[in-house]
């Protein structure tokens, strides 16, 4: 297995862009990311692409040479990955095996999403299909609504409680107000977390992440060749891919990720690190008590105290483990196809000190966790300097 | 239908709900741990239950079980 390093990243703005389609977007961000790896289009080796729902949100199907083609990236395999919300993060571990299997050197992925074309009704239908759809969606479930359960239930074993969920809600909305990609740059308050418009009980409209807009892109090579491309290449240090059911109901307990803690084991072990080892991190808040259960399943935290963690500032950008340091899913946005791409090419900025106003101060080691779904799926990659 | 008894493991109120169910809204699903084993996911119809209410299963609609509290 050879070692592999991120050559180049790109990505859009996140945002609702009515005049975009979503080949625009994942094109601008696939250029961007070719121009920061020093790399033409004619030079990539295989394709992947990570997206969602792009057939029901568009309705064009057969994706990923409809992008690598429009790119320029001609002839090579072009292949679409789906994995709910970890879409592109799954696109990004099939590239990481093929380079790491010595099977490609240059490899690109782009996750992409295009959202906000249909109302958000229709949107909450087809994100709910990410779910089981002949139990739990067809009794009347939404994304949110399965969140909110695991919220309950993590409130009723552990006594977290909603000024904790909030407090994760306040310090993403702080981080990507210095974030100008964000989709929503804006500082809130607690009280405004805490009355916000109600979804499903326990969560409001302010523990929601975004409907949005995007594309990231991600460019990998062999870690032995990154010199010849790219601009300060960043190390994959540890990453893995785990699965585990669908439905909450065939969980044993909704409180907890064994998806999340069997990639994070094993990315650990690949890199030699542990939870302490991580300066920061991109983790996949779709809802504010998903960061809660992350921090818990990550092993930053003993299992509950992801709560009062988070509501003592500690996740905060200049508390002891900065977490979402762009804004998260919840104020960067969660074009849901790009989200696992956009999350590397943040974690890779951290690394390379790019960050502005939004740099943490460890940032020789981050983590990026991303998740499918109610946890089917997680991707866990672990960054650090070449 | 033989009665079918259970536990709510966990629960939540819809508000925005999906196009297909906007009209229901608000509405309580759940988790139940049934008597005879397992879990299913569940509408619960009539007062609103909390986690460890008992509830008994009152109809099969569409493949959709709903519970009320015992």
């Amino acid at each position: 297995m050879r070692p592999v390093a991120v050559i180049g990243t790109g990505k859009t703005p996140f945002g609702a862009f009515p005049g975009r389609d979503l080949r625009s977007l994942a094109v601008e961000a696939g250029e961007k990311c070719l121009k920061d790896g020093h790399i033409a289009p004619s030079q990539v080796e295989a394709f992947y692409l990570g997206n969602f729902a792009g057939p029901a949100f568009t309705g064009q199907n057969h994706l990923a040479p409809y992008v690598s083609m429009a790119l320029g990236v001609e002839g090579v395999p072009s292949t679409r990955i789906e994995n709910a919300c970890a879409s592109s993060g799954s696109a990004f571990y099939q590239a990481w095996t093929a380079v790491a299997g010595g099977i490609y050197d240059t490899v690109l992925v782009v996750g992409v999403e295009k959202m906000t074309s249909r109302p958000t009704p229709q949107v909450s239908e087809i994100l709910g299909s990410a779910g089981d759809f002949s139990g739990e969606i067809r009794a009347g479930n939404t994304f949110a609504s399965l969140f909110a359960m695991i919220a309950r239930r993590h409130m009723h074993q552990f006594g977290t409680t909603r000024a904790h969920l909030a407090a994760v809600a306040v310090k993403n909305h702080a981080n990507g107000a210095l974030n100008p990609d964000a989709h929503m740059r804006r500082v809130i308050t607690l009280e405004q977390a805490m009355a916000g418009k109600p979804v499903a009980d326990p969560l409001n409209l302010y523990d929601c992440s975004l409907i949005s807009d995007g594309a990231a892109a991600v460019l990998l090579a062999p870690a032995d060749r990154a010199a010849d491309f790219g601009r300060k290449p960043v190390r994959v240090l540890g990453i893995a891919q785990a699965s585990d059911s669908v439905p909450l109901d065939r969980k044993e307990d909704i409180t907890t990720f064994p998806a999340v803690r069997r990639a994070a084991q094993k990315a650990y072990g690949m890199a030699g690190m542990g939870p302490r080892d991580i300066g920061f991190a991109e983790l996949h808040d779709c809802f504010t008590i998903a960061e809660i259960v992350a921090l818990e399943d990550l092993g930053f935290v003993e299992r509950g105290q992801g709560g009062p963690y988070s509501a003592e500032g500690r996740t905060a950008l200049r508390g002891e483990k900065p977490i979402n340091p762009s804004g998260g899913l919840k104020s960067k946005g969660h074009p849901v196809g790009a989200t696992g791409a956009a999350q590397i090419c943040d974690v890779v900025q951290q690394i390379r000190c790019e960050a502005g106003d939004r740099q943490v101060r460890d940032a020789a080691v981050g983590l990026a966790q991303n998740l499918g779904g109610s946890g089917g799926t997680c991707v866990v990659t672990i960054l650090g300097a070449l | 239908m033989n009665p079918i008894y259970g536990t709510v493991y966990t629960e939540t109120v819809v508000y925005s709900a999906p196009e297909a169910f906007a009209k229901d809204a608000p509405y309580q699903t759940a988790i139940i741990t049934l008597e005879e084993g397992g879990r299913v996911t569940a509408r619960i119809v009539g007062e609103r239950v909390a986690i460890g209410d008992r509830v008994v299963r009152v109809e099969l609609r569409d493949e959709v079980p709903y519970f009320k509290r015992q």
